[in-house]
This record gives C-alpha cells, structure tokens and sequence, in this order.
C-alpha cells in the first residue's frame, strides 16, 4: 500500500502574472483516498488538470504512475481516469452508447467489453435504464454513469474534480460508497470538494488555499492540529447577542453561526461549560445548552481559511 | 486505431441522426434552393427592352424590325442612331439586347446571300438573354422564309432561280463571354452549399465539445489527435459527398439540368473540395472557444468567399489584387469545375490546375489546423 501513484514535485501554474497554484507537494498512494479541500478558486481544479495533462506546469512536475505528466502526456492516459468538475458525457447519447464510446475510445478489449460494461451499468444502478438518454437522468445517475464510464479500462489512478457537486445527499452518499470499494481494490483517488462533511471520508485532505498547500494530512490529526483550542456547541437566543458578548474575550479563538447555534473556539481548558454558560448569562443571552464537541473538518477548514486570508 | 476511428464515427453519426437542426439543414435548404434556382430558370419572358440601330433603313430592314415592334416578347426602347447610343442604352440596363442592322443588309439579301443581322446581349443576366434569343430566333426564321417565299415568288417571274435567302444572326453577348446557359446557376448552388454547410457542421460540431466539456474528458483518454480529427471530419465528407449526389441528382431527374461531364471527375474535384472545406471548418473550430464565436467567424470567412467565387460576379471583371485573393477560394476552383463537368463536359487535360488548386489548399489548411488543433488544448 505504499508505492506512491501520484506525486506533485514544486507543482506550479502561473496564467500571465496571476499564480494559481503555487509550489504544491503531495503524494497519493495506491488504494489511498486523498481529498482537496479548498475554496472557491483554490486552484484545485488547476492541479488536477495539470496532473492529467491538461495543463503544463509553469514549474515543478507531477509524475503519474512514475511517468512524468508533461514530459509524455499520452502515456499517463492509460493509466488515469478523470471525471472533470464540468459534467462531461454525451447528453444527446443514451446510457449504453456513452459506455460504448469510452469502452472503444479506451480500447477495452472485446471480449471482456461486455462484463465492464455490465459491471459500470450495475455500479451506477442504471440496469433497465442502458437506452435512456443522458439528458433525461437525474443528476445522481449521471455522476455515477460519468464514474463509470471514467473507469472502464480500469484506471489504477483516479482524478475526480466536484464529482458530487450538485447532487443529493444520498446520492453523494451513494457515490463515496463506490469511491471506497475502488480504493479497497488498489485504485489511488484524488478527489476534490465543497462538502466539508466528505473530507471525513477521505485517508487523507489536503487543503489548499490560493494556490498554496496548507495542510495534509488524515482528517483526525487535521482536526487535532489545526484546531489550536476547544470547541463547544451552544445553544443559546438571541444569537447577535451572545456573538456581540462572545467577541473579544480574552481567550476566546472564534465564534461561528451554525444553524441556531454556536460553534466557539477557545484556548485549550480556558473555559468549560460552566464558565461560558455563566459568561453568556451575564450578557443577558439565554443558554439553553453549552458542551464541548468533536470539531468536523468544516470547523478547522473555516478557522484555517480565515487565519491564511479568504478566496482571492 | 481502428476500433477508437469507428468508435467515433458510430458516435458522430448517432449525434448528427438525433441532431434535429442540422438534420433540417442538410436536406431542407439545399431543395428549396435548388427548386427556386431551377423554377426561376424556367420562367418566360415578355417585353426585353431592346434597343434597334438601323444603318440600312431599307425597306427590308425596316420590315425586320417591324416585326420585332410588334411582337410582346420585344419592347423597343429606343432607335439609336450611333453605336454609342447602343451602348448606353444596355449599360444603363435601359435595353437587355440591341439589334443591329449594318448598312448593306438589304444589297446583300438582294443578291441571295446570308445577310448579318448583329445581335449584342446583355450577358449578366443569361436567363433572360437566352430566352430572349430563343424568340428573336423564331422572328427572324420566320422572316428569312417569308422573304425567301416572296423572292421565289418574285423569281419565278423573273425566270432562273436563286439561292436560298436568309438572315444570319451574329451574337455579341457582352459582360458573360462565355454566355453560360440557363443553368450556369444550379451547379454553382451546389458548391456554395457544400461549403457553408461542411464548414459550419465540422466547426461546430467540435465547439459544442469544447463548450460542453466532452474535449476535454476527450483529451485525458488515450484518443490521439489525427483520430478524434478524423473522427469529427470523415463524417462531414461523407455527408458533403452525399450532398452533392443529392442535389445533383435532384437537379437533374426533376429539373433536366444536363450532365455532360465524366461523373468520375466530378467526384475526384468534390473530394478535394471538401478536403478544403474540411479544413477551413477546423480551422475555423480551432479559433473559436464557444458556438456563437464559430457562427460569427462563420459569417466572417464564408461571405467573402461566395463573392470571390466567381459564383455572381465575374473573376475577370474584379480588381487585381481580388483576383489574386480568389486564388486563396477553394470555391473558386470547385465552381469551375462543377460547371465545367456539368455542363460542358470538360476533361481533367483542362481542369488539373483547378484540381491542383484545391488539392494544394486542402493540405495546408489541414495540416494547419491539425497543428493548431494540439496547441490549442493548453
Ligand atoms: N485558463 C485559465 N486562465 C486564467 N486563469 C485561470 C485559468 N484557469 C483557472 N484560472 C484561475 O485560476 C484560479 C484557480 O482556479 P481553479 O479552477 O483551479 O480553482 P478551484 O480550486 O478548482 O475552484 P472551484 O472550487 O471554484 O472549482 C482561479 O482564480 C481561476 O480564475
Ligand atoms: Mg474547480
């Protein structure tokens, strides 16, 4: 499980003056799950491409299955599949005639053509639905009819860029399940996303903000180390209130809306319930309930993105 | 190869036969044309201005032209008394024909012998010129075996008999040298369709990939470059070919337009022009990152090359440095060479440069846009 499928070596890409990704170093394993977490911008969808040999590095190099990406484009193909954020099958064609593309564009070999193709259209759960048209599934269907038809030459390295993007929770639930069972098959995953709760689904995130990495690493020790404090759920009314009372108080990180509640950072045994019910008492804001919580990796995300400067 | 080459042909096909709006366009236009080229090519004609020089002023010639006067094909105009009056009289389209009876006409019918009658048509209309002609033609047979019945008549009385009499027509057709006959049009309908219709479909055809996000999932397969090209590009060649069958054929079971030509050398000349126009919709794909863009510059390339064509205006009756730009027009080429197989049936002794012009532009254009092709995916 060790051998390194994906490597970025200084990985950089500039368009004209504007640095869109900045030095980044990283290396996926084979059967390893690597999330790319970032905002808006980030630069994630830059480095995939560059990886897959969209774009050429401005600097630095990616090597894909050993082979260096710009330097021979064509023999990483084989070797990758990629679902681009964008999504990208023929609409106007049915279900099956996409597999058949991709199956003879990848030059599956015949005579197991049949079984890759039973197999995509099983993962995707599109058996009975082979003669649709694209155009006319829903939006769950199509990620996972696109995951399917990105891996019927049975890629040991995937490229997802948003694969989940605009789709339901079960659906996205759904998809990760598929992510999993080809990660526990070899398949080395990049993948990136907006949804702060997939990062817990990964081995490891990385986070990359404005081109640069900011971190790596599994998504409990991220929680650990980068937190930098204590976190408490408080249920409380009325919420302006209590953030007005919450601000700058000695030892006290962050404070963030979560729904109806609060999401409060402070230093490590400053404060326990107690202590923060009764300092929010005194400011005249209802406690309901105050106890500490797990952080998820949204909160550390948003606590990082903050301390090292929003989107561009 | 072969298997990813027919993978994509497959693909395209299935497209293009669930692709309404081309599906529209590539049978729909190019019968409506052709029915109003050819409907209008048949029409009749009443009341050609025309304009009567009459050096003679006999009494032959006056009886000539009387007849004209008279007939609701004709419209006299004018009677001009100078050839610059002729002259001015078609430049300024006041007249369509001029009839011209040089002093001596009746001396020389006197005598028996085949007497000129100048006839000078405006040849930019030839439809009209031609029909015109027709009747004109009938008027002055009818004449010649009046006169001969009268001169027999005459002879008779006279004793020995003479030759036979008649008017012998010269026609002077100007602005149209070659006096092209009430087809020179069809034919030209063709090209011009094959190529607006060869250049949008490919260009767009690999837009809309670009645009939707296909090339690029495209790119990151192992698909190589002169597959996914030819991919796009064989299926716009077959669909030109049959396109040019199509019409051809249409034009000439309904219409009757005449084929003369070697069908084989109109083939070889449609394949190389649709090698050009093949390359010019790639090149034209490879400048454009959305759909809009590729109409616009559609727009932008394919006006100028129907009026450099030679398809309306004369090549040779255009500035210089536009008749070295109309080198650069396949359609130039192809025009001659639909018409010339059509309807004159020339051979390739005569039409090699015209085929060696397409040929050459075709390459390049290909080469170009294969080379930009790959740039352009950075
Ligand atoms: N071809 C390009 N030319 C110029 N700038 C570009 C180009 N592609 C991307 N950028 C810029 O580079 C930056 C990084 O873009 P990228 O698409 O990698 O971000 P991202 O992290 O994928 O964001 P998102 O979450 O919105 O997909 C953005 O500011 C974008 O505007
Ligand atoms: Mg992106």
């Amino acid at each position: 499980m060790t051998s390194v499928a994906v490597a970025a070596e200084g990985l950089t890409k500039r368009f004209g003056d504007f640095v869109a990704v900045d030095g980044i170093d990283f290396t996926v394993a084979a059967g390893e799950i690597v999330g790319f977490l970032g905002p808006n911008g980030a630069g994630k969808s830059t480095t995939i491409r560059m990886l897959c040999g969209l774009l050429r590095p401005s600097a630095g190099r990616g090597l894909v299955a050993g082979i260096d990406v710009a330097a021979d484009p064509e023999a990483v193909r084989q070797h990758i599949g990629y679902m681009s954020q964008k999504f990208s099958l023929y609409n106007d064609l049915t279900v099956i005639e996409n597999l058949r593309f991709f199956g003879g564009i990848y030059q599956v070999p015949r005579a197991s053509l049949p079984e890759r193709l039973a197999f995509a259209i099983s993962m995707a759960g599109l058996e009975g639905r082979e003669e649709r048209l694209v155009s006319t599934l829903a939006g769950g269907w199509k990620q996972r009819l696109a995951l399917g038809c990105a891996i019927l030459h049975r890629p040991p390295i995937l490229f997802l860029d948003e694969p989940t993007s605009g789709v339901d929770p079960q659906s996205r639930r759904r998809f990760w399940d598929l992510i999993h069972s080809l990660a526990a098959d070899g398949v080395a995953v990049l993948v990136s996303t907006h949804y702060m709760d997939e990062a817990e689904y990964c081995d490891r995130v990385a986070l990359i903000n404005r081109g640069k990495l900011i971190d790596m690493a599994s998504p409990a020790e991220f929680k650990r180390t980068n937190l930098g404090g204590e976190l408490f759920l408080v249920e409380c009314r009325p919420l302006g209130a209590a953030i007005a009372r919450l601000q700058d108080t000695p030892h006290l990180l962050d404070v963030a809306a979560f729904g109806n509640s609060l999401h409060v950072l402070v230093e490590d045994s400053a404060y326990d319930s107690e202590s923060l019910t009764a300092l929010l008492r005194q400011g005249g804001v209802e406690v309901s309930l105050a106890h500490t919580i797990a952080p998820s990796v949204e909160d550390v995300f948003v606590r990082m993105i903050g301390r090292t400067g929003g989107p561009h | 190869m072969w298997q990813r080459l027919m993978r994509m042909l497959v693909k395209e096909l299935l497209q293009l036969k669930r692709d309404r709006w081309a599906r529209f366009h590539l049978i729909v236009p190019p019968l409506v044309q052709m029915l109003i080229f050819g409907y209008a090519a048949t029409f009749e004609v009443y009341h050609v201005g025309t304009v009567v020089l009459d050096r003679d002023n006999s009494q032959e010639s006056r009886e000539l032209l009387s007849r004209f006067s008279f007939s609701d094909r004709f419209r006299v105009v004018r009677i001009a008394h100078t050839d610059a009056e002729v002259a001015e009289a078609i430049d300024h389209d006041d007249a369509a024909l001029a009839i011209v009876i040089d002093a001596g006409f009746a001396q020389t019918l006197r005598k028996g012998q085949p007497a000129p009658l100048q006839v000078i048509v405006d040849g930019t209309n030839s439809n009209t010129a031609l029909l015109a002609l027709g009747y004109l033609n009938l008027i002055v047979e009818r004449y010649s075996s009046d006169y001969l019945a009268d001169s027999l008549v005459r002879a008779q009385a006279a004793g020995p008999v003479q030759q036979p009499v008649r008017v012998e027509i010269q026609q002077r057709p100007w602005y149209n040298p070659d006096f092209n006959g009430r087809w020179f049009f069809v034919p030209g309908v063709v090209g011009s369709l094959t190529l607006v219709l060869v250049v949008s479909l490919t260009a767009i055809a690999i837009v809309r990939e670009r645009e939707v996000g296909t090339l690029e999932q495209l790119m990151v397969t192992p698909i190589r470059n002169y597959e996914y090209i030819l991919g796009k590009t064989v299926p716009f060649f077959l669909i030109g070919l049959a396109e040019v069958c199509l019409v051809a054929l249409f034009g000439s079971l309904w219409f009757g337009v005449p084929f003369v030509g070697n069908p084989f050398i109109l083939l070889l000349g449609t394949v190389l022009f649709l090698f050009s126009t093949l390359g010019i919709g790639l090149l034209v794909s490879t400048t454009a990152r959305t759909q809009q863009q590729a109409f616009a510059t559609n727009f932008l390339v394919l006006n100028p090359m129907f009026t450099l064509s030679g398809f309306s205006f004369p090549i040779a009756s255009m500035p210089q440095a536009l008749q070295w730009l109309t080198y650069l027009d396949p359609l130039r080429y192809y025009l001659v060479v639909i018409r010339a197989t059509f309807l004159k049936g020339v051979g390739l002794d005569l039409l090699w440069p015209d085929m060696l012009g397409m040929g050459v532009l075709g390459l390049v254009l290909l080469t170009v846009s294969v080379l930009r092709f790959k740039k352009s995916l950075d």
